[in-house]
């Protein structure tokens, strides 16, 4: 324990000194500055459901300062994660091990008004799930003090297209002195969504900044089967979305997690994990990651973000190569029999409920 | 002869008080996504629009017409309000605003919104006077 906790500092202090906090989201504080430094995501998805970690961190000062964090479904539950998954992530990558032999084979809602469906505190972060169109979502934050930057209308929109749902998490500067909350300590959220269809958002990563500038990120994920991912993560390369690691999870992770504050929900075996570090240009960050969590399918490019609702994938002919691409690979694994099935299946038109 | 001239003296008192149509041109102009829509557009030396400009985003925004130094100091300055002078004028979130401006000279505008990070996100366009 001694050693996640030099660790868990040493990370601390790395990303978090000149932020007020950090999470996977894009943070929006009342003067429309923001500043954006590396984030950690933990995505786990089991029997249906997606478990969503990532963390606020203070980081001292008196401002307020908010983030909204677009989400794939209606969470059943809002509540604050064990005190170091995200650290004992990190320790399993860190450093990252670049010459390691992957496994891989190489419509929108409309809303008269944003509406709320849960407010909850958790230390010092007021958070509140909300169900609305890019403009509810956006008119609510405004009332309620957010400064939003002018990227804000698309990128809201972009989201509330494939979900309206959406959490803003407000962090408190007197209820964290009150609390005695020290500069680097973070406030872990665990949103617990269950949905057929999982995705993480990265795009709401580039939220007020720049084009040019560079949005680094960690997401870790745990599925039941190696996942399908769209777009198609790079290896070995130092831009993009990177692959770093794709192995069976050790059974030492797993119980490591399992014994985690409400992370119980993680089997003792049989899953499988991904990190992916995230290492690109703002205005090259134009999509999310669809995950096909048991490896037998294909990602959606709609839960991407490569393709709008209603609009078929045949009109990209890039994201159609690349979802064939990976797909070919799974039907050999399966065998000559379901050959004909599988030409069949690549051949069909995208829908939007792919 | 004193009926001539009461009539002659009141036509000439109705066309001495009678104005034609002040002539001028409405531009409706959207706000979507802090892109101005449309962004460009031309007009002729000496005409009077009217700008009708209406925000569709959830956030303020700015409507400023001027040329290269009238941007400039709209980007450093501290004005938290528009609407008195012609050209410029704030428009809240999901409103309408107006304001009306006489383009003299030939040549070219711009108009931009300099709410914080607003300009360089490349909320701005251009009028051509021609």
């Amino acid at each position: 324990m001694r050693r996640i906790a030099a660790i868990t500092v040493g990370f601390l202090v790395l990303f978090g000194m000149t932020s007020p906090a950090w999470a996977c989201g894009g943070l929006v504080n009342p003067n429309g500055t923001v500043s954006l430094l590396r984030t950690s995501t933990f995505v786990g998805y089991v029997d249906g459901v997606e478990h969503y970690v990532t963390s606020f961190e203070f980081a001292g000062g008196g401002a307020e300062f908010g983030s909204i964090i677009p989400l794939p479904g209606v969470p059943t539950k809002v509540e604050r994660a064990g005190d170091w998954t995200l650290q004992r992530l990190v320790q399993e990558v860190a450093p990252p091990v670049r010459d390691l032999v992957l496994e891989q084979a190489a419509g929108a809602a409309n809303f008269d008004s944003a509406k709320v469906l849960l407010e909850t505190r958790i230390d010092a972060l007021d958070i509140t799930i909300l169900e609305g169109g890019g403009d509810e979502v956006g008119r609510w934050a405004k009332e309620n003090g957010f400064a939003l930057t002018p990227d804000a209308p698309e990128i809201l929109d972009f989201y509330a297209a494939r979900s309206p749902i959406f959490m803003a998490a407000r962090f408190d500067p007197s209820a964290a002195a009150e609390d005695d909350q020290s500069v680097g300590d973070g406030t872990p959220i665990h949103l617990t969504i269950p949905t057929p269809n999982p995705w993480v958002p990265l795009r709401i990563l580039t939220l007020g900044v720049g084009e040019r500038s560079l949005v680094e990120a960690d997401v870790f994920l745990l599925t039941e089967g190696r996942p399908q991912m769209l777009p198609e993560p790079v290896i070995r390369e130092d831009d993009g979305m990177i692959l770093e690691r794709s192995v069976e999870a050790s059974k030492l992770l797993l119980s490591d997690l399992r014994s985690d504050k409400g992370m119980d929900w993680i089997p003792a075996s049989d899953m499988w994990f991904s990190y992916l570090r995230i290492n690109t240009k703002a205005g090259d960050l134009s999509h999310d990651l669809a995950i096909e969590a048991r490896g037998i399918g294909q990602p959606s490019p709609v839960a991407a973000g490569l393709v709008a609702p209603g609009v078929s994938a045949s009109s990209f002919p890039e994201i159609e190569s690349q979802s064939a691409e990976g797909g070919a690979l799974l039907w050999l694994v399966l065998g000559i029999g379901i050959a004909a099935g599988s030409i069949w299946w690549m051949g069909r038109p995208w829908s939007a409920s792919d | 002869m004193v009926r001539l001239g009461l009539i002659v003296g009141g036509i000439a008192l109705v066309a001495a008080m009678w104005h034609p149509a002040e002539d001028v041109r409405t531009i409706e102009i959207g706000i979507e996504h802090s892109r101005f829509v449309p962004g460009t557009f031309t007009v002729k030396p000496g005409e009077k629009v009217r700008f009708v400009i209406r925000n569709d985003d959830p956030i303020d925004h700015e409507f400023l017409l001027g040329d290269e130094n009238v941007q400039q100091i709209h980007e450093n300055g501290t004005e938290a309000h528009h609407g008195a002078k012609p050209g410029e004028v704030s428009v809240a979130a999901f409103h309408d605003a107006e304001t009306t401006f006489v383009f003299d000279e030939p040549g070219a505008l711009i108009f931009g919104c300099h709410l914080p990070g607003h300009y360089a996100y490349g909320m701005k366009g251009t009028v051509t006077i021609e």
